[in-house]
């Protein structure tokens, strides 16, 4: 099916004096996703939301909603709705006229009867039917986050926005929250487009994740891809967690490379991109994927320094000799006793499609374009 | 004596001091003390000022204004309401001040809100402390001589002179009530401008992309946020002006010639010159009663409007 996208960026590039926040990103949203715009603070993905929302203008290129170029369009005429960081709610309404805020902008005007029962709707949607009356400081930090995605949806909008969304509020009720929303967009059937730098928050909750850093997309996919297949090293290191093994391509051979590792071991990994013999590179390894074993003949030799028993699983910094500190996970199963000791010595083993190697240069394959603004804001 | 030293804040002189030494138990209650002590004599100082000043004088006008004229002029021991009853006799000067305080504090209103809007949220942010600036150093010369310097501008060899050069004769500007109106703008803007600035400053900008996320076009976002929630600041400002214009005196007597009569100007009259004290005490009375009642008022309507809990006035 080719639908057209419900948000698309064509060499869209935005541009505070000399800061290039946004430089030169391609990006179709398919419609009915749950797509999440992930990235350190400073890549550009706050910027994109807000190009779509209207607030700010690409200095180059287009943003079209629908297939409709939005060029010159203020954001009030824009189908587009935004929940916005810390809320931005209207202290000076309560909870349902902020809600029915939307609601009595539309021209020709909707029926007070149609604004309060759509307004209940929503309230209802949210699960706060009866807080209709309550002013907006009475509410805790989870029920005005609940108001403000219920005064964007009422709108019925084709694609929602949300910046940071889940920030303000305390672990256990982001958790609740990010199911919700999960619940909600699938229930609503319309685009998410969620902005967040908490790659757990990207990863569990949307059907896309849009990798950005320094400006540019680096990878889009889904999140089991952008977590077992990451494009280059920055992805690989800022989605979820692993360790990065420095060494020199010893050989090629097809899709593997054989890397010697700063001790001399050579283990054989995965490449993304084309490498060079001799290049430098870092190879990325999962904690999961690595494998423990007391006296086994791992590819790598050290000794358990700490262990943080986690319940189901259990983490463990272990000091390989000539490479350092290696992060392992592994599961725990009750009622067997195989958890290592600090100072116990360990072998450690993996799977032979686990190690990745990138090459160890900042400028690497996925971005082909000259990298002028490589480092923006940061 | 134990049980009063059982309520720190009210009797902490005995108990206070006895528990601080003799029971260690109960090492908060001589610091508590301390601490009132510390809190009255630091505010020792205002209220002896604003009893002397300000209670004492009030006491002695509300007095005076149930008594009678000295048959030489001052006052006359009395209990009577006649002062009252005579209050229309003083009704221009009443209506007056009624009509001109409103209106100029609305006229002020409607020249600071543009300023303190530009201000807060277009000026570009290293011009504002300068623009700001501009607007408060005028203070620093006497509004007496600003004044005169007004009577010189629309006198007959000012603004009416230059407009003779073309052909606009015989403009009388001076001791109009255009001529006061203008006075009050220009004297009182300062007082306008920046309670409503304060209020501009403090709205948080995402409300504003928050309205026109949500369809308001500017115009609507303007009525439905921004005005609503810089109320406060427009209702400070415009009673802080309108109470001071109601105890204007010399404005009216400078740039209204005496034709513009007002309260303050009756009062002059009625204390220094025709020396009825009473009838001076009873207009003065009435006033503070007027003012209170429109500070009440503001309080209530800028509290209302704006959603807030508490609306601090001045």
């Amino acid at each position: 099916m080719t639908a057209v996208p419900d948000i698309e960026f064509r060499a869209v590039t935005k541009r505070y004096g000399a800061v290039t926040a946004v430089s030169g990103i391609d990006l179709a949203i398919p419609p009915s996703a749950f797509v999440a715009l992930l990235g350190p603070s400073g890549c550009g993905k706050t910027t994109c939301l807000r190009m779509i929302g209207g607030f700010e203008q690409p200095s180059e290129g287009q943003v079209l909603i629908r297939g409709r170029d939005m060029a010159g369009t203020p954001p009030y005429r824009r189908p587009v709705n935004m929940v916005f960081q810390q809320y931005a709610l209207f202290p000076h309404l309560d909870v349902e006229d902020n809600i029915s805020y939307g609601l009595r902008q539309a021209r020709p005007r909707l029926s007070s009867r149609d604004i309060s029962s759509r307004a209940g709707e929503a309230l209802a949607m949210v699960q706060l039917a009866g807080y209709g009356r309550r002013k907006i400081h009475e509410l805790s930090g989870g029920q005005q986050q609940r108001v403000a995605l219920a005064r964007a949806l009422v709108n019925k909008p084709a694609v929602l926005l949300l910046d940071e969304p889940l920030a303000a509020l305390d672990k256990k009720l982001r958790t609740d929250m990010q199911i919700e929303l999960q619940n909600l967009q699938r229930e609503i059937g319309i685009t998410f487009v969620l902005v967040t730098h908490d790659q757990e928050e990207a990863l569990s909750m949307s059907d896309f994740v849009c990798v950005m850093n320094g400006g540019r997309v680096v990878q889009l996919g889904q999140p089991s891809e952008i977590y077992d297949e990451p494009a280059d090293l920055f992805v690989a290191d800022f989605v979820g967690k692993t360790n990065l093994l420095s060494g020199k391509v010893a050989g090629l051979s097809g899709d593997l490379v054989d890397v010697a590792l700063a001790d001399g071991t050579v283990i054989s990994a995965r490449k993304r991109v084309p490498l060079d013999r001799g290049e430098a590179v870092s190879v990325s390894l999962r904690p999961e994927s690595l494998s423990l074993s007391a006296s086994g003949n791992g590819a790598l030799k050290g000794i358990v320094r700490n262990r943080i028993f986690l319940g189901s699983t259990a983490e463990y910094a272990i000091e390989v000799p000539g490479i350092g500190s290696l992060l392992a996970k592994a599961d725990h199963v009750i009622g067997q006793g195989n958890l290592f000791k600090p100072g116990e010595p360990v072998a450690i083993g993996f799977a032979a499609g686990a190690p990745l190697a990138f090459p160890h240069a900042k400028n690497n394959g996925t971005n082909q374009r000259e990298d002028q603004n490589a480092e923006i804001l940061s | 004596m134990s049980e009063t030293g059982d309520k720190p804040d009210q009797d902490n002189a005995t108990g206070g001091r006895k528990s601080a030494g003799s029971q260690p138990a109960f090492p908060m209650r001589g610091s508590l003390f301390r601490k009132n002590l510390m809190t009255a004599l630091l505010l020792a100082p205002a209220a002896l000022w604003l009893v002397v000043f300000l209670v004492l004088p009030f006491v002695a006008i509300a007095i005076f204004s149930v008594g009678e004229r000295a048959p030489e002029g001052g006052y006359q021991a009395a209990l009577t309401f006649a002062q009252y009853a005579n209050l229309p006799a003083r009704a221009t000067a009443f209506w007056n001040t009624m009509l001109l305080a409103p209106v100029g504090a609305l006229a002020c209103l409607l020249v600071a809100y543009p300023v303190a809007y530009y201000l807060a949220l277009r000026a570009p942010q290293r011009w504002r402390l300068i623009l700001l600036a501009l607007i408060v150093i005028p203070f620093w010369t006497s509004l007496l001589m600003r004044t005169y310097a007004w009577m010189y501008i629309l006198g007959g060899r000012g603004i009416p002179a230059l407009l003779a050069y073309v052909g606009i004769e015989d403009l009388r500007l001076i001791n109009t009530p255009g001529a006061v109106l203008l006075g009050i703008v220009y004297g009182y803007l300062p007082l306008m401008i920046l309670p409503i600035y304060v209020s501009l400053e403090r709205l948080d900008r995402r409300l504003l992309e928050a309205s026109a996320d949500l369809g308001a076009t500017p115009l609507s976002t303007f009525l439905g946020v921004t005005l609503r929630l810089s109320l406060p600041g427009v209702m400070t400002g415009f009673s802080l002006v309108m109470i001071l214009l109601l105890g204007e005196y010399l404005i009216p007597t400078l740039l209204g010639g005496g034709k513009v009569f007002f309260i303050g100007n009756a009062l002059v009259d009625l204390f220094l010159q025709s020396r009825n004290w009473p009838f001076g005490s009873a207009i003065a009375i009435t006033l503070v009663l007027v003012s209170v009642v429109v500070l009440i008022v503001a309080n209530r309507i800028s509290t209302r409007l704006s959603g807030a809990r508490r609306v601090d006035l001045i």
